[in-house]
């Protein structure tokens, strides 16, 4: 049985992505070319962040506008030491974490006392207000950001260069990935999906829903400045435009593109979104006048997303079964 | 603090409110009535901005600009009503956020295509490029007359919603829109129209604002935040409420940013003011947002139900 399940297109392609960014590393040694190394790390990292975001709006039904603060504050968290000369990873990540933490407690707390198109526009407020704060700090480089000198060292894991962020990086996410897993049918996530359908009938049932969607954004945030602080150590760069409104927005984009609320949604929105943003600039430098309608068409269309479209592929169509139905009945078989 | 500057500052959050009222009575009303989540109101006032640029350029004169700016905008509103939003009415707020999401990057860069990435200048009309003597303090003319015209804008509205047919049917179609249309009145229409009629406020906007702000790809998106904060603090839906929080938020933005690093200095050291100062005014509105919703999540002026 789980042999089958795992032949499915709607898994099965995304265990290939995995194997694909895995061998990444070693293809692009062995062609001399860094920057897939940089290009891929990108990937990889805002797939992390559209996991966090994923968890928030997928399975708690929160629209969050303001994941960039996360990500923003995950930066400035290794930024800000290493402009004090303070290069211990430790150092980062716990200030990453109490950072996160604490600010997406706070403006939970006040959010999640509206709902709706206000919740949406809290949510952005909050993130422009980091966004502001961030540049108007003048000392630590205000609108034109800072370099990241010193860049987060564990122990012996440096991740000044870009090929251990990549493999850092590359571990965290399918880590991510496995948990977000593991949460979205654990007790904890069916009563987070169930407020996202019927709050009410959450709280009818003895359980608080306002204190699962609270941790759920607490944790969703925490996870984004994690995937900030492995931004900063890629670029060894922050500025605020990490925090600006629009990268908030492409992080929906990403996890609806994906296919939201579904496990691998982010992996594949995140590679599919800045594939597709390489490849237009290649063509053109006025590449967003032709990815702005094809986000409008993708709203227009629905959200099924990716991970619709490949779930499609996972039933056999009744009659006429074409070669890719067919590899997957027989390994169904088997 | 001197006086003076005290008056001009205050005039000058008053212009900004006006301002900002213009923006948010269409999108309070296109959130309030269809609910619906405009992001791509910032365009229409970037277009109508434009707009009045070339037309200003190609005329000289300000009045065709201003009026250019409005008709582009009602009919670019009405067109994309048609296309794009009235498609997406009965969908959830995450793809409204989507859409109109992808026609922001859409118009700005159209914008960066077709006029280039640098900023246009435009001219104060020259009727009113002087200043105006107030007990001997000068003001200049222009801001004095965007404040007068926010007003009667202001006052216009107000009319047609509560003394017009039309407005009557607005004010309907906000409570029970199937009932409206199932009395016989064109219920998609009417939505055209007041989607229509709230793109060519934020024209006018970006066309009045032009000679104050530079005109540039993106000049549409820090505005329609503020908006959006001066919406969620007068109640979402509410044109009155949308007024009063546009100017609490124009006066509590320009004073803050013209007296918070002064009254800072004077309880802290210099350098932490100067650090602190400009960051918290900056912030100032979205701390008022965020204590407003925190203690009356419905807004200051929700609108009365029922």
């Amino acid at each position: 049985m789980k042999n089958a399940n795992a032949l499915r297109p709607s898994t099965l392609v995304p265990l290939l992505v995995f194997a694909g960014l895995a061998a990444v590393p070693l293809v692009a040694t062995a062609m001399d070319q860094p920057f897939y190394i940089a290009f891929f790390g990108r990937i990889v990292i805002y797939a992390i962040a559209a996991s966090a975001l994923n968890l928030a709006l997928g399975y708690g039904g929160l629209v969050s506008f303001g994941h960039a603060l996360f990500l923003g504050l995950g930066g400035y968290a290794v930024a800000m030491p290493s402009f004090m000369n303070i290069g211990d990873g430790w150092i980062h990540l716990v200030l990453c974490l109490v950072a996160s933490g604490v600010t997406a407690l706070i403006t939970g707390l006040i959010s999640l006392r509206t709902s709706g198109i206000a919740f949406i526009m809290i949510t952005l407020a909050f993130a422009q207000m980091g966004y502001f704060l961030f540049v108007s700090l003048k000392n630590f480089g205000g609108d034109d950001g800072i370099p990241v000198t010193f860049t987060s060292r564990f122990g012996p894991v440096d991740l000044g260069s870009p090929m251990t962020v990549y493999v850092v990086s590359l571990v965290v996410l399918m880590l991510t990935t496995w948990w977000l897993a593991r949460l979205r049918v654990s007790p904890f996530g069916m009563t987070l999906r169930g407020a996202q359908q019927n709050a009410r009938r959450i709280n009818a049932i003895g359980l608080n829903a306002l204190r699962y969607q609270l941790a759920a954004y607490v944790l969703s945030g925490m996870l984004c400045a994690v995937a900030g602080m492995l931004l900063a150590n890629l670029n060894a760069y922050v500025s605020p435009s990490t925090l600006s409104w629009t990268v908030s927005g492409e992080l929906i984009v990403m996890v609806v593109l994906g296919g939201i609320g579904s496990v691998f949604a982010p992996l594949l929105g995140a590679l599919v979104f800045l594939g597709l943003e390489e490849l237009l600039k290649a063509f053109t430098e006025h590449w967003m006048a032709i990815f702005g309608p094809l986000i409008v068409l993708m709203a227009l269309a629905g959200k099924r997303g990716i991970v619709g479209l490949l779930q499609r592929l996972d039933q056999p169509p009744p009659a006429a079964a074409r070669g890719v139905e067919s590899v997957h009945v027989k390994g169904e078989a088997g | 603090m001197s006086g003076t500057l005290l008056l001009a500052q205050t005039l000058n959050g008053l212009q900004y409110g006006v301002l900002l009222f213009l923006l948010a009575a269409g999108l309070t009303l296109v959130f309030g009535i269809m609910s619906f989540v405009n992001l791509a109101h910032g365009s229409l006032y970037m277009m109508g901005a434009y707009s009045a640029a070339v037309a200003r350029e190609a005329t000289g004169s300000f009045a065709i600009a201003v009026l250019a700016a409005a008709g582009v905008a009602l009919v670019l509103g009405m067109v994309l009503e048609l296309a794009v939003v009235s498609r997406l009415y009965r969908r959830d707020h995450l793809d409204h956020v989507l859409a109109t999401f992808g026609l922001v990057l859409f118009f700005n860069e159209l914008v960066r295509m077709v006029w280039g990435p640098q900023p246009y200048f435009v001219q104060v009309p020259e009727l009113l490029s002087g200043t105006v003597d107030l007990f001997g303090f000068t003001y200049p003319s222009y801001r004095f007359a965007i404040i007068a015209a926010g007003l009667l804008v202001a006052g216009g509205s107000y009319l047609l919603i509560h003394k017009t047919r039309v407005g009557m049917l607005i004010r309907a179609g906000a409570q029970n829109p199937q009932m409206v249309g199932a009395l016989g009145v064109n219920i998609r229409l009417l939505n055209a129209l007041l989607f229509g009629l709230g793109a060519m406020l934020a024209g006018l906007a970006g066309a009045v604002a032009g000679p104050i702000l530079s005109v540039q790809s993106g000049m549409g998106e820090p505005v329609l935040i503020t908006t959006l904060v001066v919406i969620v603090i007068g109640g979402i839906g509410s044109v009155s409420g949308a007024f009063y929080a546009a100017l609490i938020v124009g006066l509590v933005d320009t004073l803050g940013r013209a007296f918070l690093p002064m009254m800072l200095r004077q309880v802290a050291e210099r350098p932490i003011a100067d650090a602190a100062g400009p960051a918290l005014a900056s912030m100032s509105v979205y701390f008022l947002m965020a204590i407003v919703l925190a203690f009356r999540p419905q807004g200051l002026f929700p609108i009365k139900q029922g």
